[in-house]
């Protein structure tokens, strides 16, 4: 595992193609973390599902409006941040998917999956945006 | 790639071979126009082999969701075969794994519809 902290960033445009992109930086850097097959899987995910999450939902595939990524790592920490220049959302209104009737929903488990798959996810309401702040604990080796 | 649907016919059961990644965009509606077209033409038995998908993402569990309720409603039934340790996993984090009729060999989960 690499010692020294690194970040990298980039302003994405509003598309599918910026989700895959995203994905891939996030895992490059996760793998010189030193996570292991699984937890990279789940890191793609959780990144996938955010980056979903802003151009879809925040920003609305708008081509003048852009995504912020931003993903970094500390001997202790890596971590994404992701902010959309949408209308702003409050994580806490999204019903939980796991709940009853809710299973057969046919969305609304993008926020749920991030949780469970990172160890610390944080919503900050900018104005206008969110930006979305996804920590997973480095485990020395 | 995205996804690459083969269908199948055994007996009454249609089966799809589902190969590639069932991700928001092109794999989910890819899926969602073929589930629908089956629907239409009245196929009630309907087996997703999807033995050989290496990625789903929640908009592609949306997709099997609905995709499940649909066929149900309509007196039919969506089974699933050959989850991938990564596809399971993921079913059951979101607690969809005992909604669905779950099967690893081919020849039991036809023999299931009867």
């Amino acid at each position: 595992m690499a010692d020294e902290s690194k970040t990298v960033q980039q302003v994405f445009d509003s598309t599918l193609d910026s989700v895959d992109h995203a994905e891939r930086m996030a895992l490059e850097l996760a793998r010189e973390s030193g996570f292991e097959e699984a937890d990279l899987d789940r890191i793609g995910m959780s990144v996938r599902e955010c980056m979903v999450n802003a151009v879809v939902h925040g920003n609305r595939y708008n081509s003048h409006k852009k995504v912020q990524f931003a993903v970094s790592r500390t001997p202790d920490n890596f971590t994404v941040r992701i902010a959309d220049q949408g209308e702003g959302f409050d994580p806490g209104v999204v019903p939980d998917p796991v709940e009853g009737e809710n299973l057969f929903r046919q969305s609304g488990r993008g926020i749920f999956l991030m949780k469970t798959f990172m160890d610390e996810l944080h919503v900050r309401h900018l104005h206008p945006g969110t930006e979305v702040t996804l920590v997973k604990k480095v485990v020395s080796k | 790639m995205s996804v690459k649907l083969n269908n199948r016919q055994v007996g009454d059961v249609t089966v799809i071979d589902v190969a590639g990644r069932i991700t928001l965009g092109e794999g989910s509606s890819t899926l969602r126009d073929a589930l629908r077209e089956l629907v239409k033409n009245n196929h009630k038995d309907i087996l997703l082999n999807l033995k050989d998908v290496s990625y789903i993402d929640s908009s592609g569990i949306g997709e099997l969701v609905s995709a499940y309720t649909t066929i149900t409603n309509t007196g039919g039934h969506l089974k699933l075969l050959g989850l991938t340790h990564r596809v399971k996993d993921l079913l059951q984090i979101t607690k969809l794994y005992t909604v669905f009729d779950v099967h690893e060999d081919e020849a039991h989960a036809v023999r299931s519809f009867a």
